[in-house]
């Protein structure tokens, strides 16, 4: 299978250059701050809460007091750190001449842009797997709805999945890495803060656009909930970011 | 094999091939030849299905590049000019990565890669990352990348360039071991190695195609006469006007290092009159002392030069001719 060879050797590209360790750990390092100093507000709150119980108060909510602050804080990580996990896929390729050996490989610019996204997917994947510690030892102190966590985590991957395709799309229109960061960030952004441009639009122009928030749908994972308009916003974008990137590389081909 | 017809391609306002057309026969390497700037790495990325012509068209192993590009990159091993390389794989994890490319079975990959590392001579770098490798030995890692896969068309921009003399050797063996049943191109600047190993080229200049074919035939094209040159110890008046009474002798031409006493001559005849041997008597009945009679073979890099100088005075006469209106107005 080409893209499985794709796949291998950009792996291996990520893992034999200090890239991948070192978004590893940048992510693990700030979201275990942003952990800890939240899991520290939720304690002490517990333990007020636990005072005033004895006079018919409630427990605290995990999810809403510790997931969701967190997760949101993820997010605003993940959208300054992926666009450097991308930026290399095709600039570099186009930068240093390989594109001109890859393109005439008998294989599928499909099989190229698969390939490519799946091994950057791969470097997220691990990088999430290890924010798992953080809600394992959450549950040594309290207890965690798992089914939310669940939805939380379906959230970040879909999120991180449109980040990467959006970066692929920047990495495949230039030959600079460091242009293809910041559209990526760039268009990233403007995903992020529509939203708060939809406040101020207001009426259906601002329903509109408040859709087209990356927050707004986030926000409803982390929550704990599912909802197939958010995934579905989601995976269109992400789709349609791939698709321009396929595009771009056609074109490319077919207009020198 | 390779079969181009009237290929054109801009790069915005330039245009840097212009109705390109020539044949390559199966079987056949050709030697792809000209100044830098003329066209070479153009045509050649539009054979290996890497740039899009503007106008025109390329087939290669029966299939257009444009419309059948898969089929013909399937058949195709293609060296890049610059040899754009993986800098951070090993040697031969890189191989295997492009005989995974190229479609070669996974039960033969480890054989492929072994064997065209043995035959473009890296098996002693194979795991050494391609970053650290000399010029030399990046150049052969990327013609035993092209060599992968034993594709049936070979297309080589200056497969020999930055290689020792002792390599360059190896190199062009190889390559001549591959005529027969496979097809090359291959371009570069060191034209005895075209002599060596190529049995016709394709000259072009400007982007337009100046000469092409065998090149035994360019030669009796562009040197209709040959040459034999000759050194006699006799005064030098004397040898040059008998000489000129030979039949058949065209030219005779005194060389620099002539004196009194040593007569240096370039003889040319009609091509086909072999006139050493009159030569000979004439210094024999005379009583001359012949201390050299030697014929001089054209070579290819002389055809080039006086082809391209061809060129020049023709450019040089359009362009005097349309610079005279500009002056009158
Ligand atoms: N990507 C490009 N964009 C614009 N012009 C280009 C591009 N590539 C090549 N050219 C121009 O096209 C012409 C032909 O270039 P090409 O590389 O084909 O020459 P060449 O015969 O391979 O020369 P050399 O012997 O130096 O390798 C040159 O004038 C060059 O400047
Ligand atoms: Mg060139």
């Amino acid at each position: 299978m080409k893209i499985w060879a794709i796949y291998k050797k950009e792996l291996r590209l990520y893992f034999t250059s200090p890239v991948a360790y070192i978004v590893l750990t940048i992510f693990l390092l700030i979201a275990g701050l942003f952990f800890s100093a939240i899991f520290q507000g939720f304690a002490r709150a517990s333990m007020q809460m636990a005072l005033q119980q004895q006079m018919g108060g409630r427990d605290l909510n995990v999810t809403d007091n510790v997931i969701r602050p967190l997760f949101g804080n993820m997010s605003v990580i993940l959208l300054l750190l992926m666009p450097l996990v991308t930026m290399r896929l095709f600039a570099e390729e186009r930068r240093s001449g390989t594109m001109e050996l890859l393109l005439t490989y008998p294989v599928r610019d499909g099989a190229v842009l698969v390939g490519k996204y799946l091994a950057a997917f791969t470097l997220y994947a691990v990088m999430l797997v290890g924010t798992l510690a953080y809600p394992a030892m959450l549950a040594a102190f309290a207890r965690v709805e798992w089914p939310s966590l669940a939805a939380g985590y379906i959230g970040l991957v879909l999120m991180g999945a449109l980040f990467l395709a959006v970066g692929l799309f920047a990495s495949s229109l230039t030959e600079n890495q460091i242009v293809a960061a910041v559209v990526t960030f760039g268009i990233l952004l403007v995903l992020w803060i529509v939203g708060w441009v939809a406040d101020f639009a207001g009426g259906a122009a601002g329903t509109a656009l408040t859709h087209l928030s990356i927050l707004e749908h986030n926000d409803a994972f982390a929550k704990g909930v599912l909802d197939t308009k958010d995934i579905i916003y989601f995976v269109d974008l992400t789709l349609l970011a791939l698709f321009l990137a396929f595009r771009a590389l056609e074109s490319r081909r077919w207009s020198g | 094999m390779i079969e181009v017809q009237n290929l054109t391609k801009h790069y915005g306002s330039l245009t840097a091939i212009r109705d390109v057309s020539f044949t390559v026969a199966p079987g056949e390497i050709v030697g792809f030849l000209g100044p830098n700037g003329a066209g070479k790495s153009t045509t050649m990325r539009i054979l290996a299905c890497f740039l899009p012509a503007s106008s025109g068209t390329a087939r290669v192993a029966g299939f257009d590049v444009f419309r059948g590009s898969m089929e013909v990159r399937k058949r195709i091993g293609y060296l890049p000019e610059n040899v754009p390389l993986y800098t951070d794989m090993r040697v031969a994890p890189y191989l295997d990565f492009v005989a995974e490319m190229k479609g070669v079975a996974r039960s033969a990959r480890k054989k492929v890669v072994a064997d065209v590392m043995d035959r473009a001579l890296i098996a002693d770098v194979q795991s050494r990352l391609i970053r650290n490798l000399s010029k030399g030995y990046r150049q052969r890692v990327g013609l035993a990348q092209a060599l992968v896969g034993d594709p049936a068309v070979l297309i080589l921009d200056e497969p020999t360039i930055g290689l020792d003399p002792a390599q360059i050797a190896e190199i062009r063996n190889l390559i001549k071991s591959l005529a027969g049943d496979h097809t090359v191109i291959l371009s570069t600047h060191i034209l005895p190695e075209v002599s060596m190993v190529c049995g016709s080229v394709v000259i072009i200049n400007r982007g337009a195609i100046v000469a092409q074919g065998p090149i035994d035939r360019l030669v009796e094209q562009f040197f209709p006469t040959s040459r034999i040159e000759v050194e006699v110890a006799a005064p030098r008046g004397a040898v040059r006007d008998a000489m000129k009474t030979i039949p058949g002798v065209v030219r005779v031409e005194e060389r620099a290092a002539s004196h009194d006493g040593i007569g240096r001559f370039v003889v040319e005849s009609a091509r086909g009159h072999d006139v050493r041997g009159e030569i000979f008597q004439m210094a024999a009945q005379q009583k001359w002392a012949l201390l050299e009679l030697r014929r001089v073979g054209m070579t290819l890099e002389e055809v080039f030069i006086r082809i391209l100088a061809g060129e020049e005075r023709e450019a040089a006469a359009t362009t005097a001719a349309d610079a005279v209106p500009e002056e009158a107005s």
